[in-house]
């Protein structure tokens, strides 16, 4: 793990990177780092984050200055600046379940090929994908999802990058911090080694690659 | 009553002391108002909490304590926090106990249409198809017609949420259910009667020849 400044850090994404951003509706999602993003241009990005936020919030952002070619996410009804975009394909959106979300992101940390989940069958969502049938039930086989960069938002960062999260703001950080070539974290609060009991850790250390300094 | 408390207020007694709970935005959050106090339901917000509180007193919001909306809400004593896998590992796992969802369309067969409407309305189904497809039990809450027409209907035109058929439907007119797959008026609401229900409803109704009126 290397403490790096946000300026560092955005830099180190090209344009058109695909990206994965932690956060539900904005919370829980790496601001610091979203704000430096827009101010450095990158554009042609293809995100991965759950929802589109709410404009001027979270991942809001990057759809206010039109960094977004590519949006998988699970819901974006509450930003009507990216259902626009969508309407218009200025970017290409691929809407999927909360839950097969989840489960393609961590199978992508886990070093698996996918999943299958009876969520979807019968439905739109199905369409396309391989079916698979387990002791007489249906599945559909959804394949695993990883990035090149994973934006993470911790509560608590020790010196080694040990992370924590706060209450509703974990989401879909933990699992994004497995499924990316690179790892970057912002946090509220950078804490001395041994602050964050062994017990108390969710993401642990040598899954960080960056961690942005304070100040 | 307000149509929408009516709903509520039938859904309502469908909880039982322990079962976990997911509600979904709309009239189903209306939901947990109406929950007696000594029973001890756990509501689970699926952006990962389990023991959701009310709305916070002006000053108390927390900007990491909020819902699936993104909207700040408060913890109970006991409640848990966990990722995103765990939230729809507990709905797709068949922990939750009971999921209430709003509605577009229901059919015949208790299909459920819910998420979009092509050409008009497309958010994206956030966590409405694992709900409908892990959760225990299934219940929609909406209201019976809109615009007069019916949301009951033979089948479906709308996309569908989920393959699987939904438990239990609550309106502000009856109580639907599924029992071998055929939509069957268990209850009418306060001071409708059967023959209003089936007037402005669009599926084929099974009446059996006692209908109970809602005890709300």
């Amino acid at each position: 793990m290397k403490v790096v400044s946000v300026e560092e850090a955005v830099a180190m994404i090209p344009a058109g990177a695909s990206v994965m951003v932690g956060g539900f509706m904005g919370v829980g999602t790496p601001e610091r780092l979203l704000d430096e993003i827009v101010r450095q241009k990158k554009t042609g990005l293809s995100l991965i984050c759950n929802d589109a936020a709410t404009p001027g919030k979270g991942v809001g952002k990057l759809f206010d200055a039109a960094l977004v070619s590519r949006l998988t996410a699970t819901h974006i009804g509450l930003n009507a600046k990216a259902q626009q975009q969508m309407l218009a394909s200025t970017i290409a959106v691929d809407l999927i379940p909360q839950g097969t979300f989840a489960e393609r992101i961590r199978a992508g940390g886990c070093g698996l090929g996918g999943v299958l989940t009876s969520t979807g069958v019968g439905t739109l969502v199905a369409e396309g994908k391989r079916q698979i049938e387990v002791e007489g039930k249906p599945y559909v086989l959804e394949t695993a999802l990883r990035a090149q960069f994973a934006l993470v938002h911790a509560f608590l960062a020790d010196y080694l990058g040990n992370l924590t999260y706060a209450l509703t703001a974990r989401n879909f950080n933990p699992i994004m911090a497995m499924a990316a070539d690179t790892v970057i974290v912002s946090a509220e609060n950078i804490v001395p080694v041994g602050v964050i009991a062994p017990d108390h850790v969710v993401t642990p250390a040598p899954l960080v690659d960056y961690l942005i300094a304070n100040g | 009553m307000d149509p929408q408390i009516v709903i509520a207020r039938r859904v309502a007694k469908e909880l039982k002391s322990g079962d976990l709970v997911n509600l979904g935005i709309g009239i189903p959050t209306l939901v947990a108002n109406y929950v007696p106090a000594d029973l001890k339901v756990f509501f689970q917000s699926e952006n990962g909490l389990i023991g959701t509180g009310p709305i916070p007193e002006q000053g108390l919001a927390h900007p990491t304590l909020t819902d699936a909306g993104g909207r700040p809400i408060s913890a109970l004593p006991g409640a848990s926090t966990f990722d995103s896998a765990m939230s729809f590992g507990l709905i797709r796992g068949g922990h939750v106990d009971v999921t209430v969802l709003g509605g577009l369309q229901v059919d015949a067969h208790g299909h459920l249409a819910n998420w979009m409407i092509p050409g008009k309305m497309v958010p994206g189904m956030g966590g409405a198809m694992d709900l409908v497809s892990g959760a225990k039990r299934v219940i929609v809450a909406m209201q019976h017609a809109a615009k007069g027409k019916s949301k009951i209907v033979g089948k479906c035109t709308l996309p569908l949420t989920s393959a699987r058929p939904v438990h239990l439907v609550v309106t502000d007119m009856a109580v639907i259910g599924f029992p071998d797959g055929k939509a069957t008026l268990l209850e009418t609401a306060p001071g409708v009667s059967v023959g209003e229900v089936m007037a402005v409803t669009e599926a084929d109704l099974v009446v059996p020849d006692h209908v109970p009126e809602m005890n709300i």
